[in-house]
């Protein structure tokens, strides 16, 4: 093997893996830890020191899932339980009366997550556009004004949103939510999506102008197949954001639009926090963002490093 | 077809890139613009073309004036200079896009008849599956060049459509572009700064400079008659020779400089110049020679004895003569 200026020794690239690895290891185990729990029965859950060989149930997902009732053991001898979900509680003298509120909750987030990301990304790549073709007046003061706008952490001025969306109506509703979201993940999207299209020739669309297309035909024939990777890149940030947000869903929404994260902390279970049910919640309210966000890796990475490397 | 009108049309940036430019591209006609970067050309043809617009002036095409329409709404077909393929779609793609526009609206079957044979006159019918960006750039610009072709614009606008091949494909492509041209009887408005594209293809060249049209002619004109210095140096190759007026005795009253180009240095008799430099080029010989401590080129038969050192008699011949500011007094 030849000496290379660029090329890390083997050594290097040892320290290098080994550095990654522990890494790795340590930002990767609170994640092990909340899936482990929820497997795990209440017990074991707050057994010290905590077990990591333990018998796995479904227990915490049962409880996550369902309202139970606690009933007196002649009642439970004279109906066994059907299901395997009913076995599982029966052990504690309990049976199902119905489903809990974490299905509904969860569609909250969905439907306000998705809903505030769409719009996000939908206004700000007509926004970003506008920004990136036209001549617009005071165009460096108003990006910089919408790039401001994320200066101050967004719950400093939840005092003033709560008093607004209580006399507009719009506490503990979806499109309030939405809107919510939407204004706060705008400033980012505008200013990610507009880098993205900036980088896109005019040329292109000037030719779908030469060969006989209006400009917003041009925008959608040219334009945004070229910005798909920006804009998927743009949509994950906007809906990790949207998902995972806490402080203002625990003040404004309360039943009709709760979404999960300020749901999940309040399952209580028998005598206590039900800790294996929240691990449940917590590890089922990890995967959607989860998965797009390993369908669409590329893309992220592609919107993190962006303009990094002027081509 | 249409004949192209430019009238008095002005055009500012940071600084004024078309100056009151009119110009008549005659219906049929295959007109060059010739001039540096920064000369104006480019502008002039996003004038034509629609995507800008005259801060004055009016633009007619076909008689009719379309100073204020769209680029679709005046029908013209333009090749860019680069990056003028779709990236996202496929060469059979790319060349049915202006086909299926709202201002075509071509049936499938006759976009596929179309698309095939511009393919074929393009050399590239073997290509059409391909995605744009896997192709060799003399294959883009055949193609970007097949999507003005399947159309019946009113004009076809080119920025200087050769500009980024190597010099092969410029020669094939060249006499491909003019033999389209003179079969379609098409309008042609061609920007470029190679002077070899303006004499073939052209039957009439304007030369601009800082955004005036300073000469509009046949190419035979505009090298035999050059109205300015600066017209003068757009074409001819070598280039022309500038040197002060009174070097050779005669120059008329107010000249400053005299133009020779190889063809107006009479050899063989006159004053005694040196020979510098010799360069054969096979069919021609590039003398470089001084002549009063003036350096200057000129060309002689290819078997020229020639060779460094010797000397060589001079004499101009009908030379250009040119006043201060540049204009042409004889």
């Amino acid at each position: 093997m030849s000496y290379s200026v660029t090329e890390p020794s083997a050594r290097q690239k040892w320290i290098a893996g080994i550095l990654v690895a522990l890494y790795a290891v340590i930002t990767i185990l609170p994640l092990v830890w909340i899936i482990a729990t929820g497997f795990k029965t209440p017990s074991d859950s707050i057994a010290y020191p905590p077990k990591v060989v333990f018998q796995p149930t479904l227990e915490g997902y049962v409880n996550l899932f369902t309202t139970r009732t606690r009933q007196t053991p002649e009642y439970m001898a004279e109906h066994p339980p059907q299901t395997w979900a009913e076995r599982i509680v029966a052990k504690y003298d309990m049976t199902i009366v119905g489903p809990s509120r974490f299905g509904a909750r969860f569609l909250n987030s969905v439907i306000i997550g998705f809903g505030s990301t769409f719009l996000s990304v939908f206004l700000g790549t007509l926004a970003a556009y506008a920004f990136s073709r036209f001549k617009v007046p005071l165009k460096d003061d108003l990006m910089f004004f919408i790039l401001s706008t994320r200066m101050m952490p967004p719950i400093a001025v939840a005092i003033p949103i709560f008093l607004m969306y209580r006399t507009l109506g719009l506490s503990d509703t979806h499109l309030g939510m939405i809107l919510l979201y939407t204004a706060v993940n705008l400033s980012l999207s505008v200013w990610l999506l507009k880098g993205f299209i900036d980088e896109i020739p005019v040329e292109y669309e000037e030719a779908a102008l030469i060969d006989g297309y209006t400009r917003f035909q041009a925008f959608r024939k040219v334009v945004l197949p070229q910005a798909a990777t920006g804009i998927a890149s743009t949509a994950i940030f906007c809906l990790i954001f949207a998902w995972n947000e806490y402080a203002f869903a625990v003040l404004l929404t309360s039943g009709e639009a709760q979404t999960a994260p300020p749901f999940i902390p309040t399952i209580i279970g028998v005598g206590g926090q039900d800790w294996p049910a929240v691990a449940a919640g917590a590890t089922l309210f990890l995967l959607p963002v989860m998965v797009f966000t390993i369908l669409l890796r590329k893309h992220l990475l592609r919107g993190i490093t962006f303009g990094a490397v002027r081509k | 077809m249409a004949e192209i009108e430019l009238r008095h049309v002005t055009r500012r940036f940071a600084t004024t890139a078309l100056d009151d430019v009119s110009l008549t591209v005659p219906d049929g006609s295959f007109v060059v613009l010739l001039g540096p970067t920064g000369a104006g050309k480019t502008t002039l043809l996003r004038m034509v073309s629609g995507l800008d617009r005259p801060d004055q002036g009016q633009v007619l095409i076909g008689g009719r004036e379309v100073t204020a329409l769209s680029p679709a709404e005046r029908n013209v077909a333009m090749v860019f200079q680069q990056y003028s393929l779709y990236p996202h779609m496929s060469v059979r793609e790319n060349l049915a896009f202006p086909l299926k526009s709202p201002l075509l609206k071509t049936p499938p079957d006759q976009i596929a008849a179309k698309v095939q044979a511009v393919a074929e006159t393009l050399r590239i019918a073997h290509k059409l599956d391909n995605k744009a960006t896997a192709l060799s750039g003399g294959e883009m610009q055949r193609v970007s060049i097949g999507r003005a072709l399947v159309r019946q614009p009113t004009v076809y606008l080119m920025d200087e459509p050769l500009s980024s091949l190597d010099a092969k494909l410029r020669a094939e492509l060249r006499v491909e572009l003019k033999r389209i041209q003179s079969d379609l009887g098409a309008t042609f408005l061609y920007v470029t700064h190679d002077q070899i594209e303006a004499m073939t293809m052209a039957t009439h060249i304007g030369v601009l400079d800082h955004g005036r049209l300073v000469q509009f002619g046949t190419p035979r004109e505009v090298y035999e008659n050059p109205v300015s210095l600066y017209a003068a140096s757009r074409l001819g190759q070598p280039r022309i020779n500038l040197l002060p007026a009174d070097l050779f005795g005669g120059a008329p009253a107010g000249a400053t400089t005299i133009g020779l180009r190889p063809e107006q240095i009479e050899q063989g008799t006159g004053e005694d110049s040196l020979v510098r430099r010799i360069e054969h080029l096979g069919d021609q010989t590039r003398l470089h020679l001084t002549f009063r401590s003036h350096d200057l080129v000129t060309v002689t038969e290819a078997h020229s004895p020639l060779r460094p050192g010797d000397i060589l008699p001079i004499r101009p011949k009908a030379p250009f003569y040119f006043d201060a500011s540049g204009a042409r007094l004889i």
